[in-house]
């Protein structure tokens, strides 16, 4: 039994191989650039550039907190994108699967994904408009296309990369269609589907701001608007940091899903 | 009982042209022998195996167990591939449930079945590890425990230890013996390695390419168990040699 014993230390160690760099710790490097990054704005807005610095941002964005637009601009925005984003990807899922998996579906379904691919969804806003009023609908319907079609992509891309080994022992194992598709078509192409969710919120938030410009009454888009209209810099400055942070954090989470979701791959 | 009766299997290439994988092939197996099928590549030996397993239909001919002829996969044949296969996000006792899952089998079964075929390959600690944390060779191991957990009469094996360096390789055979020592099984064990061929059969088929055909099938008089006795015996070296002989000096019929 010695041949297990050596392989025994190859899979142990394997597992632990760092590839963390020796010196400082990676979370005080993001520390200092941040407070490099806030160091030279600050910097920048003492040398007569018109922008607010720092402090007068963080105060003008207590004001809005304190009386509540903030929290109802976020909650607002927070509404749109997450309502728009899941509609997506809950519809581009099982179109992402059909068309990998029925090459009649994908024949008949492709020419249209790849033709609105090509439109921005903000180019849609207009007709949104015509057709669906000035109301939640529009905007969450191009937050929804522009979610929807970053994640139809990625879902077929995963399925196509199945590697018919893997459908093969399944079969020779006794599964049948139904069985494959659950157990074996879903997990493999998980974390296709998980990248193209990233990149679905962020196309997102990236459509949102346009999408609150079609006569808003709430929202961060909204507020950044209105503010220009007053000259009012530090508003404006709250409302992207705003959506900065707000976009970083929920890409933080879909990451941790994705690590939890797909630690068993091969590769990281 | 394996019979193949003159199997022919052409694939299409593009401009209409053809490549013909097996010109005629006929062969039989009698129950819990171990068959090798050595050849260069392009003989058709994968396709022979994947004709068996039900993945591949023959253009003619009919390939026939116990008497009924192979219209898909069947639970009553195994299959254990060159890349392993196993599925990378379930565990090393999940991946060996896998087929007694779809049969069925009651948890609690399903689970002690799986433990017997992992302790049988020398794993037992790593039941609850992904593949992804194991070597090329105990992935090997997984996909044979993984066979034969849904209690198959027939194990096909392709190349399955093509991908792991040459002192692993030996280890996995004489390992791959002692397992089918004691569960005993038809075996058709592909390959392109002449000793892996010699060592491992009792008979030893040598395929040639274009068209893909039989050129002559050895027979293997070394008792089992093998050992590195048998490997290092003047009659396997006179076996290799003539094994290797039908391989590599084969007249070609085209």
């Amino acid at each position: 039994m010695t041949l297990v014993e050596a392989e025994t230390d190859v899979a142990v160690s394997r597992g632990e191989l760092g590839r963390r760099a020796p010196g400082v710790p990676r979370t005080v490097l993001n520390l200092i650039s941040v407070l490099v990054g806030l160091g030279v704005w600050w910097g920048a807005s003492l040398t007569g550039i018109d922008i607010p610095g720092p402090a007068v941002v963080l105060k003008r964005g207590m004001e809005l907190a304190a009386d509540g637009t903030l929290g109802a601009d976020v909650l607002a925005s927070v509404k749109r994108v997450l309502s728009g984003f899941l509609l997506g990807v809950l519809a581009a899922v099982p179109v992402g699967f059909l068309m990998g998996w029925y090459p009649a579906v994908r024949a008949l379904v492709e020419p249209w994904i790849q033709f609105f691919r090509t439109i921005p969804p903000l180019a849609l806003i207009p007709l949104a408009i015509v057709l669906m009023g000035i109301e939640e609908t529009p905007k969450i319907f191009v937050i929804f296309l522009a979610s929807f079609l970053s994640c139809v992509i990625a879902t077929l891309q995963g399925v196509l990369t199945v590697d018919r080994t893997l459908l093969n022992a399944a079969r020779v194992l006794g599964a049948n269609d139904r069985v494959i598709f659950a157990r074996v078509v879903i997990p493999a192409s998980s974390p296709f589907i998980l990248v193209g969710m990233r990149i679905g919120l962020g196309s997102s938030w990236a459509t949102l701001v346009a999408a609150e410009l079609i006569a808003a009454q709430q929202g961060l888009g909204y507020r950044m608007q209105s503010a220009q209209l007053y000259y009012d810099l530090p508003t404006i400055f709250v409302g992207l940091i705003s959506i900065g942070l707000l976009g970083l954090l929920m890409d933080r989470l879909l990451l941790l899903a994705e690590r939890r979701l797909t630690d068993w791959q091969e590769t990281r | 009982m394996i019979t193949v009766e003159n199997v022919r299997k052409v694939f299409p290439l593009p401009k209409g042209e053809e490549f013909v994988a097996l010109g005629d092939v006929s062969l039989a197996l009698q129950d819990n022998e171990f068959v090798t099928v050595v050849g260069p590549s392009g003989c058709g030996k994968s396709t022979l195996l994947n004709i068996l397993a039900g993945l591949e239909t023959p253009t003619r001919g009919r390939a026939l167990v116990d008497g009924e002829p192979v219209t898909g996969p069947g639970p009553e044949r195994g299959v254990i591939f060159q890349q392993y296969a196993l599925f990378p996000w379930l565990t090393v006792r999940k991946n060996v449930e896998f087929g007694l899952r779809n049969r069925g089998v009651p948890r609690a079964e399903r689970r002690a079945t799986a433990d017997h075929f992992i302790e049988l390959v020398g794993l037992e600690r790593f039941a609850d590890a992904l593949p992804k944390t194991l070597s090329g060779g105990m992935k090997q191991r997984v996909a044979i425990a993984r066979a034969y957990a849904v209690n198959p009469s027939i194990l096909l094996m392709d190349e399955p230890f093509g991908a792991v360096d040459a002192l692993t390789r030996v280890r996995l055979q004489e390992q791959l013996l002692a397992t089918w020592s004691q569960e005993r099984r038809t075996v058709l064990f592909i390959t392109h390695d002449v000793d892996e061929a010699v060592f491992l059969a009792n008979r030893v088929v040598v395929m040639a390419a274009r068209p893909g055909r039989i050129a002559e099938i050895v027979d293997v008089d070394l008792p089992y168990p093998r050992t590195e006795e048998s490997r290092l015996s003047p009659r396997f070296t006179a076996l290799r040699n003539r094994v290797w002989s039908a391989v590599y000096h084969q007249e070609s019929v085209a």
